[in-house]
């Protein structure tokens, strides 16, 4: 059984295709009924795969009426597999309608759908979170058969994820036949994934299908000529060298890890580009219209290369790319091989990548990511559970459409893995939370928004509420954002950050959408600028920019750096700094912790190797520095970088074993915590998620000062008065993992108990120059809090009598950093 | 906690770092932008906002009123977030305000918010305040002003400082006009160097940024042609 019937034989054997084993797994699996996760490398037909059983479904019973759902976390890949689903469909003359559903379809196409559904409906998860919020939900999805998951492993474990499972776990109410087929790219944690697209969140209800392995990659490493930065992570040093690889291949994408990152150094290989190469830039802050400009230009071949960020990460196939390069740091396997994935979108040809360290740590993360690339050791953390803000956007969401009783509603939502551990209190504490705020305060009994009926049904109280509540889905939340426009009616380019924007001064220059601009005003919700323009261009930071690197490259790079024998197939350059740090302090060892002291200056500075990532450094040293005061040794500052914290104080540190013990996520952690601006970030976002705060539209600053209240001061209120409302403790759940990594420093501080390798030394170690680098150049903060930097601000501009308050801008700009030229001022 | 005097029109002012203004020559507290029941206002448009703003408002005030133990209380309008504001107080909430308003000299300055009286509250409404040589109002008249208090606007400042930024209200003070940032607890700021704050002080001033104990000053630079 489970060959192809006609006429899909015929056109398999029109195109000169083989049935692959995994399509016709997945097509015995769909006779029986049965959901099905299928792992297959990029290029393994895994989508045709995946639509197969339905077409040859409609094929033999033609019929109105939804059939199949398909969900990408991509517009774009929904539009482009809609184009891919027809030529099969047009060639065999199915009878088969499709339609794609996103938030770019005009409402009148919208409407049409709504009322004569089509049998393939390709869609986002927030296209579906509002699709099934509607009173017509119910009839739509009724006749549905099959759902097809694309890139599960991106959505799983986020919260667009948390999202999707939740409507997921709505249709098979809706729709208790369908089926679902899961497509993901080869993960570390199999089994998370398969409950994910289990109907009822049991991983062991799902049939688990590998295709068969691509050809392995090739992976290598492009140093730049003369001297190694000892530290910078732009790699605009290596401009010449990423030129010369674009000149000798037909098609490369050049991904780097910042969108300020892409415009710099997109400027700098047009500095070099004499042959006038084509090169175009892409990040996910441009024009839709300019990014589909690009997109098409690759498609057709008409590119020589692509400077690129994450927004070309998942999906489409381009076809013609046959070279990767990634400049700056891999940062995890996963998300290389996936990023390598996007050459030679063929399973069977080895794909062509490049990775170009931009300083010397970067040179061991690289070499760490290609040996576990080789390995296959792919990295990520197991999917956390889901958040209560998405949560209590849904259930809101489910009252929307019809009335429902709580206790089906429980039921329904736990067989979603996310929530599939969701305790009866935390469902009632969303509960409570959509209908009043769930305040301990009884107050605003006139404007609940859910009521309840006499069978104890919960109903939403007024459509208006509704109506506000459906502009509000997705979990996406976006700093204010600002369009850039060429003079009043020219061009859009993209959005910057509102922030950004209000830094600019009339005349000011700035690199945006791979161009120079020069600012000339700010009207109301744009930013308009001219051509060209003098003097040093500013670049905008987006916030969330970075990812930190994962653990399990971290165990690499720190496996490598305690095994000397591993050192001979580093460039020479390293291996001598490694070779001169073992002989004036030692070398971070695999499983401890090694911290060096040292003097310079007037202040101490305190390395520690911890190797935990960006943003657990960045917990870690606010605790850190919060300690070192107690002990009295008035810290001064820290910085963090992905591998190594530094902190300076007055007086040299001692007892460091003590310093580190597990406590210091106790009593300092609740003290901090409680102030962070961290929390405070991670609390608007889940305030907006869970619909407390709207949406901020950007622009009208003083309107909207008036119509909506900064969440910071709904924080504070909230803190003092109930701090164990539920948006609290889901802040503090997402604050764990997301920016503060708490998870990452208490696994650490376990690991290292006892294990403290402290080395006194009377000088910087070559290890810590780096970091001493970045000092400076990252946002250092003195750990008395704010306060203290304004007593430091308020001392300079008394003793220099000119200090003004710095222009609208926040400290999340993140200046970009010039390749490590720079001499270390020993 | 650390006041920091200045002196407007001749007359010598503390400036609390809560947020507040005290005269000691007359004995009065000067307070701006209180937006009490602003939470509730909120819910009525359907954002179920904690429900405790008026209750933290009001904490600070009586705070200030204990520390400076003042004879008249001024507000400089907007003390209510809307004409309806004062009719929703929680019981306790108005109780407290009662009682804060009995036992002293009230002068309630209206405000673009409130520009009736608060139904049930002691004190004198008026449109603007005259005092010897200062003007109390809500919202500052443009062009030069010797001695005038003004709220409205909810100053506050950025500072960046090695990377780090810290943003906080503040007042604003060019020896002839002083601004008073907003003390509600759901109160935004409003930049000092928006247009809209920065033509009212065109020679520049300083600000005062509101710190843990104390107050931090900075030079407000005159604002630059755009």
């Amino acid at each position: 059984m489970s060959d192809l019937p006609d006429p899909f034989a015929g056109w398999f054997a029109a195109q000169g295709w083989q049935l692959r084993a995994h399509q016709r797994a997945v097509m015995a699996a769909a006779q029986a009924g049965d959901s099905v996760l299928l792992i297959a490398p990029t290029g393994g037909g895994k989508t045709l795969g995946g639509f197969l059983p339905s077409l040859i479904d409609l094929a033999a019973h033609p019929r109105a009426g939804l059939h199949t759902l398909y969900v990408s976390p991509l517009k774009a890949l929904a539009a482009d597999i809609a184009r891919n689903l027809l030529r099969p469909v047009e060639a065999m003359r199915l009878a088969v309608s499709i339609a794609t559903r996103s938030g770019d379809t005009p409402a009148a196409e919208r409407r049409r759908q709504r009322a004569a559904p089509p049998n393939l409906l390709l869609t986002t998860p927030e296209s579906l979170a509002l699709l099934i919020t509607l009173p017509e939900a119910a009839a739509m999805f009724a006749p549905l058969a099959a759902i097809v998951i694309d890139e599960v492993h991106a959505l799983a474990g986020s919260k667009r994820g948390d999202q999707l499972a939740l409507a997921l776990a709505r249709l098979a109410a809706l729709a208790p036949a369908a089926r679902r087929i899961g497509l993901s790219a080869t993960v570390a944690h199999r089994a998370p994934l398969a409950a994910y697209v289990a109907p009822d969140g049991r991983a062991d209800s799902v049939r688990v299908i590998d295709a068969e392995p691509g050809a392995a990659p090739q992976i290598g490493m492009l140093l730049p000529r003369g001297r190694l930065p000892w530290a910078g992570h732009m790699g605009l040093f290596s401009a010449p060298e990423i030129l010369r690889c674009i000149a000798a291949a037909a098609m490369t994408i050049v991904f780097v890890n910042t969108r300020a990152q892409a415009e710099l150094l997109f400027q700098e290989l047009w500095k070099l580009n004499a042959a006038t190469l084509p090169i175009a830039i892409h990040h996910g802050s441009l024009e839709p219209e300019q990014r589909h400009k690009v997109e098409a230009a690759m498609a057709a071949g008409r590119l020589r290369a692509v400077v690129a960020t994450s927004s070309l990460d998942l999906g489409i196939d381009w076809g013609g790319v046959d070279q990767v390069l990634q400049v700056g740091a891999p940062k995890g396997v996963s998300r290389l091989l996936q990023r390598v994935g996007r050459a030679n979108h063929r399973m069977d040809e080895a794909s062509r990548a490049i990775l170009v360290p931009a300083n010397r740590f970067e040179v061991l993360e690289c070499e760490a990511a290609i040996l576990g690339a080789a390995a296959g050791e792919l990295d990520g953390e197991a999917p956390r559970p889901g958040g209560l803000d998405v949560l209590a956007q849904h259930v809101l969401g489910v009252a929307c459409a019809a009335p429902f009783l709580p206790d089906a509603l429980f039921a329904e939502v736990r067989r979603a893995a996310p929530y599939a551990a969701l305790t009866r209190r935390d469902f009632d504490d969303v509960l409570g939370f959509v209908q009043d705020g769930g305040y301990a305060l009884a107050a605003y009994e006139r404007h609940h928004k859910l009521f309840r009926d006499a069978e104890a049904r919960v109903h939403v109280r007024t459509e208006r509420i509704a109506r506000q509540h459906r502009m509000n889905i997705g979990t996406i939340v976006e700093e204010p954002l600002l369009k850039v426009r060429l003079g009043p009616r020219g061009a859009a380019l993209g959005e910057v950050e509102e922030y950004f924007a209000n830094m600019l001064t009339p005349g000011d220059t700035f690199i945006f959408a791979g161009r120079l601009l020069r600012f000339l005003r700010l009207r109301e919700t744009t930013v308009e600028v001219a051509e060209g323009g003098a003097g040093e261009a500013k670049v905008p930071a987006y916030a969330g920019g970075r990812m930190p690197m994962t653990t399990n490259l971290a165990d690499r790079v720190r496996g490598m750096l305690a095994d000397a024998a591993s050192w001979g197939g580093f460039p020479a350059p390293v291996q001598e700094w490694l070779m001169m740090q073992r002989a004036v302090s030692r070398l971070p060892g695999r499983g401890d912790l090694l911290v060096e002291t040292f003097p310079r200056g007037d202040r101490w500075y305190l390395v520690a190797y911890c190797f935990e990532g960006r943003n657990a450094h960045q917990t870690l040293g606010l605790l850190l520095t919060r300690r070192m005061e107690r002990f009295g040794f008035a810290p001064l500052g820290f910085v963090a970088t992905d591998y190594v914290l530094a902190a300076w104080s007055a007086h040299p540190p001692t007892d460091i074993a003590r310093l580190f013990e597990a406590d210091m996520l106790g009593d300092d952690l609740e003290a901090w915590l409680a102030e962070s601006s961290m929390l405070r970030r991670t609390f608007r976002n889940v305030a907006v998620i869970a619909g407390l705060i709207e949406r901020q539209a950007p622009g009208a600053e003083k309107s909207r000062r008036q119509v909506t209240v900064n969440s910071d001061l709904i924080y504070d209120v909230l803190r003092r008065h109930q701090p164990d409302h539920v948006l609290l403790r889901a802040t503090r759940a997402d604050a764990a993992g997301g920016l503060t990594d708490l998870g990452r420093i208490a696994a650490m501080l376990a690991r290292i108990k006892g294990r403290v390798r402290h080395m006194v030394l009377s000088r910087v170690s070559p290890l810590a120059v780096p970091v001493l680098l970045e000092i400076g150049r990252e946002s250092v903060r003195n750990s008395g809090g704010d306060d203290a930097l304004l007593e430091e601000a308020a001392l300079v501009a008394e003793a220099m009598g000119e200090v003004a308050p710095a222009p609208r801008r926040s400290p999340r700009q993140a200046l970009p950093d010039v390749p490590g030229q720079g001499r270390l001022p020993l | 906690m650390t006041p920091a005097p200045i002196h407007l029109a001749g007359e010598r002012l503390m400036l609390d770092p809560e947020g507040a203004l005290f005269w000691p020559a007359q004995r009065l507290l000067a307070v701006a932008d209180l937006h009490l029941e602003k939470g509730s206002a909120a819910a009525a448009r359907g954002a179920l906002l904690p429900p405790w703003d008026t209750r933290a408002t009001l904490d600070r005030l009586a705070a200030l009123l204990r520390r400076w133990q003042p004879e008249t209380l001024v507000a400089l309008g907007d003390s209510f977030h809307d004409a309806g504001g004062s009719a929703r107080l929680a019981p306790a909430d108005r109780a407290r305000l009662r009682a804060m308003a009995a036992a002293h000299r009230v002068v309630w300055v209206l405000g673009n918010h409130d520009p009736t009286p608060p139904e049930g509250i002691d004190g004198a409404a008026v449109d603007e305040l005259r005092l010897g040589r200062l003007r109390f109002c809500h919202q500052a008249r443009p062009g030069p002003a010797a001695g005038e208090l003004c709220g409205h606007h909810h100053p506050k400042a950025r500072v960046e400082v090695r990377g780090a930024s810290v943003s906080r209200p503040c007042f604003v003070c060019d020896g002839r006009r002083l601004m008073l940032p907003a003390l509600g607890a759901y109160t935004g700021g409003l930049d000092v160097r928006d247009a809209a704050i920065a033509a009212l002080f065109p020679r520049g001033g300083r600000v005062f940024l509101l710190g843990r104990e104390r107050l931090f000053s900075f030079p407000y630079a005159a604002r630059r042609a755009a």
